[in-house]
């Protein structure tokens, strides 16, 4: 058996449990770098936060500093954040505009916005040594490989692997979901970024993410604070406003949420139906789905508007919550600390009502005084220090295990509470950290 | 690598020293009331019930109309279709309340205290119709949660209606220093 620092890593994961040290050993972390974050394809941003020529903004890729900026001829490109040179960081802030090109604060190399070198102070110094400014390695270094699909911008460190879109496969439904439902076809982000950093491993933050088990109990107290006052508002005045709904969904009873399907497909990537009813009869909801069926004719625009999808995990880094138009990067910074970086968007084409249901649960649900998630990094964190305990050694993933129906490599769980998403995502993890090993 | 060499970008325009400020502000009164003394007592005040976990007497002292407010960024002019950290009327503050005391709020378990220091108070408008005033300050704020202590400063501005019963807040907005860093954990109640 191949073994890494005395690391059996196909021991530690079964099709039913796993063990705890694949969320609490700092060399299995180490290794996810290097095997996960560091070769499949990881999001960096989305073009609309780049829209002009020398806009860039930073972004980690596993333990690599990178930015992602625009060229003069439109195209995105994303580079190592680093001067060839004496290898100070190019870019201090986190985004901005560079002009026509970058400048390093140290030596002043300037290297074009595709990262090319431009021009070096006293280039005649380089006469005769063994480097010269035409080489590749005097200019910043980029991305093995960039690809986008529909405006989301991901990178991969590695040479070869997938496409991007082989790498997503069906679960690009995700990003579909969320641009068809544009009149335009396309989203735009708004430009603020929430961060919030949790103490507890990042696989913990995935699994959570399509977990129907948990909004009952762990949310009970937002839920029922925000049912109260809901009921109250209709009393008063009739009508509450639908992001009440957003929060007061999570009293909806454990047994009721089996009947949410979950979807799990190759390399890890998963998809919870939606639970919210996110297509009401209001006014707002009408004169956007008439805007739509103009752009899309009726046959479309309904398949589009019928879709009911709640959250689609895009592994190893990626929640996108389509309907709501809420995306969430996981940016794991070690074995027990994690970074999500929250954003929304705006449906180019859609009335500001629409907007509006993005921004309220983006301000309520995902903002850093988040009434919901404070329960989650709460219970994230007591999941970290349980499995960093040697109370135990095994983490039970054997809910209607062997009962979902597999096709095609896509398994679908019959009920909404099984454990299948946290199967498909170890699966997936096993596959990228034994590969080659 | 023959290209010219990017101009490096200059400041427009040029910056030139402002006037002074006087030293003191001229005494904020109305009909012989000691204004300044007034609002100082009224954010000490509001300081004091937020760190005794006093909720409902915290919202009680905002207008029926009231909002609080902390902008996603400090250029913010509005909380109306703009993304914010905090962005409550009366109705939302009372959801996160019934949060904040509901029994089975898991992340309220562990010990948790705040104490908020209010200074540097300034009284910047004042209506002498009916005696609103906008008030600037400072704050800042120690929390601590499960053996760590954090900390949070800035600014606020209230807006505060006269009333029979005392002022009341119609807008309370909140600037952090550090508000667009990463958070370490979230903020559970008002800054």
């Amino acid at each position: 058996m191949p073994r890494d620092n005395g690391l059996d890593l196909r021991g530690l994961v079964e099709p039913d449990r796993v063990h705890r040290r694949v969320y609490a050993d700092p060399h299995v972390f180490d290794l996810e770098m290097d095997s996960i974050f560091h070769k499949v394809w990881i999001y960096v941003g989305h073009g609309s936060q780049v829209p002009k020529p020398g806009d860039y903004y930073t972004a980690q890729v596993g333990r690599q500093p990178m930015i992602m900026v625009r060229h003069t001829d439109g195209k995105v490109h994303v580079l190592y954040n680093r001067c060839p040179h004496r290898g100070a960081m190019m870019c201090g802030a986190r985004h901005g505009n560079v002009g026509k090109a970058f400048m390093c604060s140290y030596h002043s190399w300037q290297f074009d916005t595709d990262g090319k070198v431009r021009s070096i102070p006293l280039v005649q110094g380089y006469e005769g040594t063994r480097r010269s400014p035409e080489d590749p390695d005097c200019s910043m270094k980029p991305a093995a490989r960039v690809e986008s699909y529909r405006g989301f911008v991901f990178a991969s460190l590695a040479k070869d692997g997938p496409t991007l879109t082989e790498f997503l496969g069906e679960a690009k439904i995700g990003f579909d979901d969320m641009c068809d439902r544009a009149p335009e076809g396309e989203v735009e982000i708004v430009p603020n970024c929430f961060r919030v950093i949790q103490h507890s491993n990042w696989k913990i933050f995935l699994e959570n993410q399509l977990d129907a088990l948990h909004p009952a109990v762990t949310h009970e107290a937002a839920g029922r604070a925000a049912f109260d006052v809901e009921k109250d508002i209709e009393r008063r005045t009739g009508k509450a406003p639908l992001y009440y709904h957003y929060l007061s969904a999570f009293t909806t009873p454990m047994s009721k949420w089996d009947q949410f399907q979950t979807v799990n497909y190759p390399n890890g990537h998963c998809l919870l139906q939606g639970y919210m009813g996110l297509r009401p009869r209001d006014p707002d909801t009408l004169a956007y789905e008439a805007v739509m069926r103009k752009h899309y004719g009726a046959k479309r625009a309904e398949e589009i508007l019928s879709v009911n999808i709640h959250h689609v995990l895009l592994y190893p880094g990626l929640s996108v919550q389509s309907p709501l138009q809420q995306l969430r990067a996981v940016r794991p910074l070690g074995v027990d600390r994690t970074l999500t970086e929250i954003w929304h968007f705006r449906l180019k084409g859609a009335p500001e009502a629409i907007y509006r249901r993005s921004l309220g649960y983006y301000n309520l649900v995902n903002s850093p005084a988040t009434l919901i998630n404070a329960d989650d990094l709460e219970n994230f964190w007591k999941c970290h220090q349980g499995l960093a305990s040697d109370g135990g050694d095994w983490v039970s993933f054997h809910r209607n295990a062997g009962q979902d129906d597999e096709e095609n490599g896509v398994i679908k769980s019959r009920l909404g509470t099984s454990e299948a998403p946290m199967r498909n995502q170890f699966r997936a993890w096993i596959g990228m950290m034994a590969s080659g090993r | 690598m023959a290209k010219k060499r990017a101009k490096r970008p200059v400041a427009k325009k040029k910056i030139k020293p402002g006037k002074a400020v006087a030293a003191t502000p001229k005494p904020a009164s109305a009909n012989g009331v000691d204004v300044q003394r007034e609002v100082e007592q009224f954010l000490f005040r509001q300081a004091e019930i937020l760190d005794g976990r006093r909720w409902g007497d915290y919202i009680g002292l905002f207008a029926e109309n009231g909002f609080y407010w902390m902008p996603a960024s400090p250029e913010q002019t509005t909380g109306e279709g703009m993304p914010s950290i905090f962005y409550e009327d009366r109705d939302l503050m009372t959801v996160r309340m019934k949060r904040l005391t509901h029994p089975h709020a898991w992340s309220q378990s562990p010990l948790w205290g705040t104490s908020h220091l209010v200074s540097n108070v300034t009284v910047e408008k004042q209506d002498p119709r009916n005696g609103d005033v906008v008030v600037r300050s400072r704050f800042h704020m120690m929390e601590f949660r499960r053996e760590t202590s954090r900390h949070f400063a800035g600014s606020y501005v209230h807006h505060l209606q006269r009333s029979a019963g005392g002022y009341r807040i119609t807008l309370q907005r909140v600037d952090m220093v550090n508000g667009q860093g990463p958070y370490d954990y979230v903020l559970q109640a008002w800054v």
